[in-house]
């Protein structure tokens, strides 16, 4: 039985004021997601070119998901995206050059090298990379909830996981610990129906994973992961209840993913009809129409915000390409910290 | 200075810490109303309140997750396993999220495990193992394994202040049987620097944790019975170990005993071994002696699990082969 709360699409210019948002932020939002897959289709080029090694991930289809969360953390949240969430990196202000030169393992990547794609984070900018092992993340960002609860800082934390990890027990014992304690933290599903290959009536039995939430004594919401506005509007309100005290939401966001789990992968096992049904619902294309019909995108301001992005993605290609190989020697360094590296801001 | 239990070195550790620095919190199952299973801390959630002294869910991998957070963010979280063996449960949590943060992205991770850990009382198999060989191979990682009461307490504190994920084994076997002067105040113990057990010259034996008493006995046996004189070297850490007070040792007696209560295989003792075997050759007299648990669980029943741990027998027979070499 389906016990979630389905969210209402916004639609209109008022829900829209309702949501706090002016001309600028909407617009602000548009780059974001623009600049989100611009970044993920030079990365593929870039790996089809061999300057990538290993292997590259896209979250195609998340980027109204991952845009639409970010933009309604504050500052001083914090959150641990996951593989599909390239655009909470953008949005928290990450530098693009900096995300390509992690791609190709170069010194001035997030991870100098030790580490590779979107195994990346900024913690001054309140983001923790994500491991393989997911969700074991969530835990984590329950952990940034209890010491703002400890402190009373008014701050929320956000844990992500996909569908595929809410089948793991780190998702459980997150959110039960997280629901015992009132946590100000918010659970996101990034729901693309595919873990890796097996679809999601393999991985959960419940009709919605946002369903779980009342196990765990709180609030679960149904969103549509394509819709920006929408995925902004109960992030904001999930996010500011959790700041408030009112303790954790569970978010599903449920997109299909336009992609394989990796560019080794064609994802042939996703029914062509499925495929064909969200495309139409291509989260950029959607919001863009949406963003036309309101008269708050003229083409004069469309082709400045697209040339001024595609600018700076070449402009951030280059710079990276720039970024030295790291040395052999690095290899040894940074498996311990020493003391004065908690002589930091965030680790006052 | 000032005569306490092991156990009361870990408690008053704690408790400094606390006291000195708002940002240690505890958590852990039954830590709080209850006191601890072994009763470490009890009367701390009355000094230092519900925040700061956490009851949790049954939730190994939550309660670990969760100290690596709220690390990140600045606190320095100190978790109980009620068990070392309920480890396991976390070992994501540790080997895969907090032993790796800093390497990868420049993060400390200052949290600090603490395990009651060790057999000797019918436990069983799930309740008296000694895990740290699991976490030794896995770089990242700090390891620490007291056996006197000050070194419990110095050590804890130490554990508290560093930068890094540490595992603090602490013997359960020891909690109430050893007592032992502790410095009062302020009291840390250095990361990697062995401890001079007691100095011999004939027969070296490597150890720590519990097995420190162990091995005493037998040196006290075989000085008693024949003069033998055994200098028994405690490591009191594990990762990092003291490389160079193990070669000295290795060095002043030529002969040596390697002696844990974890299992053979793949213990600890086989990387001082080794090493002792790559650094030492020309000082050995006779082959380095492993003397540890032998590779099966922990059995419950009394006569099996004594058969399991090394014995104070076990040891005079091994310095007696090493005499005899």
């Amino acid at each position: 039985m389906a016990v979630a709360r389905e969210a209402t699409p916004v639609e209109s210019a008022e829900d829209v004021r309702a949501a706090d948002l002016d001309r600028e932020d909407l617009l602000q939002i548009y780059r974001n997601m623009l600049i989100t897959r611009g970044i993920e289709e030079r990365g593929h080029i870039l790996y089809r070119q061999g300057k990538i090694p290993g292997s590259f991930y896209t979250g195609r289809g998340n980027e109204a998901a991952a845009v639409g969360v970010a933009t309604a953390m504050q500052p001083d949240d914090v959150g641990t995206p996951i593989q599909r969430d390239m655009g909470v990196h953008v949005t928290r202000g990450t530098p693009p050059w900096r995300i390509f030169a992690q791609y190709m393992g170069r010194s001035d990547g997030l991870a100098a090298g030790k580490d590779g794609n979107v195994h990346m984070a900024d913690i001054r900018l309140g983001l923790m990379a994500m491991v393989s092992h997911l969700p074991a993340m969530m835990p984590v960002a329950v952990g940034c909830a209890l010491s703002f609860q400890i402190r009373k800082q008014p701050r929320v934390a956000v844990g992500w996981s996909g569908d595929g990890a809410m089948a793991r027990g780190d998702a459980h014992e997150a959110m039960n610990l997280a629901g015992v304690r009132k946590l100000p933290v918010v659970f996101i599903v990034d729901n693309n129906q595919y873990a890796y290959s097996t679809p999601s009536k393999l991985e959960y039995g419940c009709v919605h994973l946002a369903d779980r939430a009342d196990a765990y004594g709180f609030d679960g919401v149904v969103v549509d992961g394509t819709d920006v506005l929408t995925v902004y509007r109960e992030a904001h309100a999930a996010i500011e209840k959790a700041r408030a005290g009112g303790g954790p939401t569970l978010l599903e966001l449920v997109t299909l993913r336009m992609e394989g789990h990796a560019v080794h992968d064609d994802a042939f096992y996703v029914p062509r009809e499925l495929m064909e049904t969200w495309a139409k619902k291509d989260p950029i294309e959607r919001y863009r129409r949406w963003l036309k019909e309101q008269s708050l995108l003229d083409e004069q301001r469309e082709d400045e915000i697209t040339v001024d992005v595609k600018k700076m993605l070449n402009e951030a290609v280059r710079k990276a390409e720039e970024s030295p190989l790291p040395d052999p020697s690095a290899l040894y360094e940074g498996v311990y910290a020493d003391p004065e590296e908690l002589d930091t801001p965030h680790h006052r | 200075m000032a005569v306490k239990t092991y156990l009361q070195a870990i408690s008053d550790g704690l408790r400094d810490e606390m006291r000195r620095d708002s940002r240690v919190f505890l958590i852990g199952e039954d830590i709080g109303v209850y006191g601890g299973a072994f009763k470490v801390t009890q009367g701390f959630q009355a000094e230092f309140g519900e925040d700061r002294v956490i009851d949790s869910p049954l939730s190994e991998t939550a309660i670990t997750g969760a100290c690596t957070g709220a690390a990140l963010m600045g606190m320095r979280p100190v978790c109980e396993m009620q068990f070392s063996d309920f480890v396991s449960c976390a070992f994501d949590q540790l080997v895969t999220v907090a032993a790796k943060q800093h390497y990868r992205v420049g993060t400390p991770v200052p949290i600090v495990m603490r395990l009651p850990s060790g057999g000797g009382f019918s436990g069983g198999p799930f309740h008296s193992q000694n895990p740290e060989g699991f976490f030794a191979h896995c770089p990242g990682l700090k390891i620490v394994c007291p056996a006197t009461p000050a070194d419990a307490k110095g050590l804890i504190v130490e554990a508290i202040r560093d930068p890094n994920p540490v595992l603090y084994f602490e013997h359960k076997h020891l909690y109430r049987r050893i007592k032992g002067e502790v410095p009062d105040g302020e009291h840390t113990v250095e990361f990697g620097k062995a401890r001079m057990h007691q100095e011999g010259d004939d027969i070296s034996i490597v150890t720590y944790g519990a097995m420190v008493y162990t091995a005493e006995e037998a040196a006290k046996q075989v000085a008693e019975r024949d003069g033998t004189s055994v200098e028994i070297l405690d490591l009191r850490t594990v990762t990092p170990w003291d490389k160079q007070a193990v070669l000295d040792t290795v060095a002043k007696t030529s002969k040596v005993i390697v002696l844990h209560e974890d299992t053979h295989t793949s213990g600890f003792g086989a990387e001082i071994a080794a090493t002792i075997a790559e650094e030492a050759f020309e000082h050995l007299d006779a082959p380095v002696v492993r003397l540890t648990a032998p590779d099966t669980p922990i059995p419950f029943s009394p006569p099996l699990e004594k058969a399991f741990l090394p014995q104070v027998e076990d040891v005079v027979a091994a310095i007696d082969k090493l005499s005899a070499y």
